[in-house]
């Protein structure tokens, strides 16, 4: 059975949107620029007691938030609704789904049991086809924890109509920031991946730069001058807990990143004014020389394979992206177009590696294939700088700054397709966010 | 009264060791290398930090992503040499700092280079290595907060800032 879906598609280079012809279960690709988002209803998730009904309505919202906050769907407000949901497995009455162009439903139910656990249940529907959307899930959690449940529940929704790995259960680490810009001060700060549960990991004391997550998301590496001097800490998450690395005093070391065994350290060490890569061991201390070269080259980063590292280099007289092998050795260059580029990040599912770009005295985000081939930006502005990947390598979060004397720095996220460009929710200035993997 | 001022300054020298925080470079950065602090002394006195500060420069400025010194640069740095080579109960801590517009770890990477470009310099005109040290802000410190060239070229610099002690 062939239906009309309203699913406007364009392909990644924004050809013009054209209706599709849907054959099969809902699925939207999210690399190709969903530019009109689709229509489903996050149906009130039902209080299956009387204490769970403040949980069941907050949950609801959360899941709503994530998936509206993808720019993938739109949620049918209630108003609109022909038929309730009134209970978790009655019958679903699709064709009053269909008749107010409702493509996926989503139902939910909510426990809170005498000991304090939360029970989440929920559904996912399918209008068009008139199935559910594979099967019903159930996830326990604590009461503290209600926004983590829910947002395990979008991730799933996400997940089945979009074939992607979720987010949403994720969290970010980056630097908070308050003060004029001649003065800032900054702290590390973590937060879930929508700006909620904020917690601040050090004081404003120092400055801290670019806090980057163990591949458990466990630890956080970053730089601090609390000795008076650029360092490379470790920061245990959990406990609060922040250790040395323990490299040379003498030497100022910064843009630190794990290998994706957790277990080795690549960062930069500048010396007598030369800044190189080098690569630490954490078990042995061993310390190795990744390069020799009388230029800059930083950002380091793995790939998810572990065999390869890309950093930027000005070598070749302004900042250029090149791949070496994760032991040292020849790098090539993979980066050619107009202007400088750097900080590289490898995507995690390996597809892709994002950058900053500086070009004509503007900053992009950018993203390129591994081997630099089919560059793309994604944003532009005075100053977008430092990208990370989302758990599911689909959306990027990075800083964005703005011009001037009141300038300040502030957390945006974009996906791979350069649409649902938005700033991320902080209550103060923000910049350096590193996202977290999925959380376990 | 030169020994009392020294006296003075070797006190403030045994306090600041014993800190650990970094505010005090920070602020080095951030109010134009007046690093020496409470214990500048007096414009007037051609041995005190506040003479050197203000009267032989305690910075100069870089094209950009550039770390080579101009001539400007390098007579500015030739009057340092000369009084740290007067001065020696006095050490430095040489700051470098870059612009807004470029990503924070070249930058880090830039300040770097900056402030051993001066080094080196220093040491060329006789200055003991022993009593030179230095630092990157790269970006994180501006003095002035406007996003063009006249602010951008006064945020990339090298302060030199003066401290007590005859180095290490």
């Amino acid at each position: 059975m062939k239906l009309l879906v309203s699913l406007a598609l364009a392909l990644t280079l924004a050809l013009p949107a054209v209706a599709q012809e849907r054959s099969g279960p809902l699925r939207i690709e999210i690399t190709e620029g969903v530019i009109e988002p689709v229509p489903i209803a996050v149906a009130p998730f039902l209080a299956e007691n009387a204490a769970a009904s403040d949980y069941a309505a907050q949950i609801t919202s959360v899941v709503a938030a994530d998936l509206v906050g993808t720019g993938l769907f739109r949620d049918v407000p209630q108003s609109a609704y022909i038929s309730q949901v009134n209970t978790f497995d009655g019958e679903i009455s699709y064709a009053d789904w269909k008749a107010i162009n409702v493509e996926a439903l989503v139902t939910g139910a909510v426990t809170l049991s005498s000991d304090g656990k939360l029970l989440v249940k929920f559904r996912l529907y399918d209008i068009f086809t008139g199935a559910p959307l594979g099967d019903g899930l159930q996830f326990a959690g604590s009461t503290a924890s209600w926004r983590r449940v829910a947002h395990k529940v979008a991730d799933q929704v996400y997940a089945r109509i979009t074939g992607e790995g979720g987010y949403f259960d994720s969290r970010v680490v980056f630097v908070e920031q308050t003060g004029p810009k001649n003065a800032r001060q900054k702290r590390l700060a973590i937060m879930d991946y929508d700006g909620a549960n904020v917690q601040y990991l050090t004081d404003a004391s120092s400055i801290v730069l670019a806090p980057r997550f163990s591949p458990t998301g466990d630890r956080v590496l970053y730089t601090s001058y609390e000795s008076g001097f650029p360092q490379i800490y470790e920061l245990a998450v959990g406990a609060v807990q922040k250790r040395s690395l323990g490299l040379d005093a003498a030497a100022m070391t910064f843009a630190p990143r794990y290998a994706p065994d957790g277990r080795r350290v690549v960062y930069s060490e500048a010396r007598d004014g030369n800044t190189d890569i080098y690569l630490l061991d954490l078990a042995s201390n061993q310390r190795q020389r990744l390069t020799s070269a009388p230029s800059i080259e930083t950002a380091p980063d793995f790939s998810p394979d572990g065999s390869q590292i890309v950093f930027e280099s000005d070598r070749s007289g302004t900042q250029q992206l090149y791949v070496m092998p994760a032991s040292g050795g020849e790098p090539t260059r993979i980066s050619f177009g107009q202007g400088r580029y750097s900080t590289p990040v490898w995507s995690p599912r390996g597809d892709y590696i994002a950058f900053t770009k500086q070009n004509a005295g503007r900053f992009h985000i950018g993203v390129m294939r591994t081997d630099g081939s089919a560059e793309r930006l994604l944003t532009a502005s005075f100053l977008d700088e430092g990208p990370t990947w989302a758990p599911n390598g689909r959306v990027l979060m990075f800083t964005r700054e703005t011009a001037g004397e009141q300038g300040a720095q502030a957390l945006f996220s974009v996906d791979l397709s350069g649409r649902n460009l938005k700033r991320v929710q902080t209550s103060t200035a923000a910049s350096d966010p590193a996202w977290s993997p999925l959380l376990p | 009264m030169t020994f009392l001022r020294l006296a003075s300054i070797m006190a403030v020298a045994i306090s600041l060791g014993a800190c650990t925080n970094a505010d005090r470079f920070g602020e080095g950065g951030a109010n134009g290398g007046m690093g020496a602090g409470g214990m500048a002394g007096s414009i007037d006195d051609p041995t005190s930090p506040a003479y050197f500060n203000a009267a032989v420069g305690d910075r100069v400025l870089f094209a950009v992503d550039q770390s080579t010194l101009s001539p400007e640069a390098q007579s500015t740095l030739t009057g340092q040499a000369q009084w740290l080579m007067t001065n020696v109960d006095y050490s430095a801590l040489i700051e470098g700092h870059a612009d807004e517009q470029g990503t924070q770890a070249y930058n880090l990477a830039l300040g770097a280079r900056r402030a051993s470009a001066v080094q080196n310099f220093l040491i060329a005109q006789g200055v003991s290595p022993s009593r030179l040290r230095t630092i990157s802000y790269g970006k994180e410190r501006p003095i002035e907060i406007c996003s063009t060239e006249a602010c951008y070229s006064q945020n990339r610099r090298s302060v030199t800032v003066i401290t007590a002690g005859a180095g290490v």
